[in-house]
């Protein structure tokens, strides 16, 4: 079974013309975010996701990422918020149990900066984003360290009584730090 | 803390207007913090349960800052005299009541607040000033510091009735003027 899916991944990467997109080191990737309730900052993070990412720097603007979030592995910071975010007002993670990046362009700002768009699914919506990213050598890495700000209510997140943003801010901040292997050419 | 003197200076034997000020809006804020803290702790998660833990740590936040303004106030502004056929053993129990009570109007929020940072919830008064944590997140030192909190609490709990009765006992029993001036009232001789 693993030497039939070594075959098929080879040939996936070895027939001409297919894109070679290279999944993130998992254990040194992470995706967090940064909500306000009452004021009081909270984070949290996605602790399983999948991510994949093509990118040369000869030819940035070919350059693809799609992450795929499993949104029941996720810590919101505390017990409660953990079991609470989960539920049909927040992620509704029965329903919904992927949260979605694909991108669709990579500008180049220069010294290795650039700036990502793609298309965000949230529980089931999707939404534009579009986010700053630094890119860098890391060991034999790439690194991708960027972020972004959603609002949490284009994505119906938080529905009924914690639709309120006096309580829980609309304002999401996104962290992603995303760890690829460099190509080697 | 008081000199038991001659009772000819009838101006020493009141608070100052700051000082009454500062008593009445300290029991306000405290009987609100405690029951506030009382009713939230078991409440489902809600909007509602995450404002009224706000609510209650401004009011913690503020109880201590008045108890700092208090006892600074107090270094200034010496607190009238016990009433002189007061007995000594009474005047012990009161210096250590009052001495009990400020240390715990010091204390219970500050572990309050220490608590609070260990669950990893920073405290940002009235929403807008940052207090900056001193504890990292720790679960097992929050659960700790929350039991504390509580004890504190009804320790607290336990002096001020105690606190009440006595004024209360003075009022209508040795029919002296220790409730009447923090009333605001003279002396009614």
């Amino acid at each position: 079974m693993k030497r039939l899916a070594a075959i098929l991944l080879s040939m996936l990467i070895f027939i001409p013309g297919a894109l070679y997109a290279a999944p993130v080191v998992r254990e040194k990737s992470s995706i967090s975010f940064l909500t306000r309730q009452m004021g009081v900052p909270v984070s949290g993070s996605f602790r399983r996701f999948d991510a994949d990412v093509s990118y040369d720097p000869r030819n940035a603007g070919k350059s693809r990422a799609s992450i795929t979030i499993y949104m029941d592995d996720v810590d919101a910071g505390s017990d409660d918020g953990t079991i609470e975010i989960k539920r049909k007002p927040w992620f509704d993670v029965k329903n919904h149990p992927r949260a979605e990046f694909v991108s669709s362009s990579l500008k180049d700002l220069g010294a290795g900066r650039y700036e990502v768009a793609g298309k965000m699914t949230i529980k089931g919506r999707t939404r534009d984003v579009s986010a700053p990213v630094v890119v860098k050598k890391d060991g034999g890495l790439w690194l991708f360290d960027g972020g972004f700000i959603i609002n949490r209510l284009d994505f119906s997140i938080g529905e009924g009584p914690w639709a309120d943003t006096g309580t829980v801010d609309d304002k999401v901040e996104v962290r992603f730090r995303l760890f690829a292997p460099a190509d080697k050419k | 803390m008081s000199i038991p003197g001659h009772e000819t200076q009838k101006s020493t034997t009141g608070y100052t207007l700051t000082a009454i000020v500062l008593h009445w809006g300290t029991a306000a804020l405290i009987i609100a913090g405690f029951a506030l803290g009382e009713y939230m702790g078991d409440l489902a998660v809600s909007p509602m349960k995450l404002r009224l833990y706000s609510y209650h740590k401004w009011l913690g936040v503020t109880v201590f800052t008045l108890a700092v303004v208090r006892l600074a106030w107090r270094a200034f502004h010496a607190p009238p005299p016990f009433p002189q056929k007061m007995p000594s053993w009474e005047r012990a129990g009161a210096l250590a009541a009052h001495a009990l009570l400020y240390a715990l109007l010091f204390a219970i929020p500050v572990v309050g607040w220490l608590g609070s940072s260990a669950h990893g919830f920073q405290t940002v008064y009235l929403g807008v000033v940052p207090i900056p944590d001193l504890l990292a997140k720790n679960k097992e030192l929050a659960e700790l510091l929350e039991e504390v909190h509580e004890q504190l609490n009804h320790a607290l709990f336990l002096i001020v009735a105690a606190h009440i009765g006595a004024a209360l006992k003075h009022h209508f029993i040795d029919k002296d003027d220790i409730l009447r001036r923090m009333i605001g009232l003279g002396g009614r001789k």
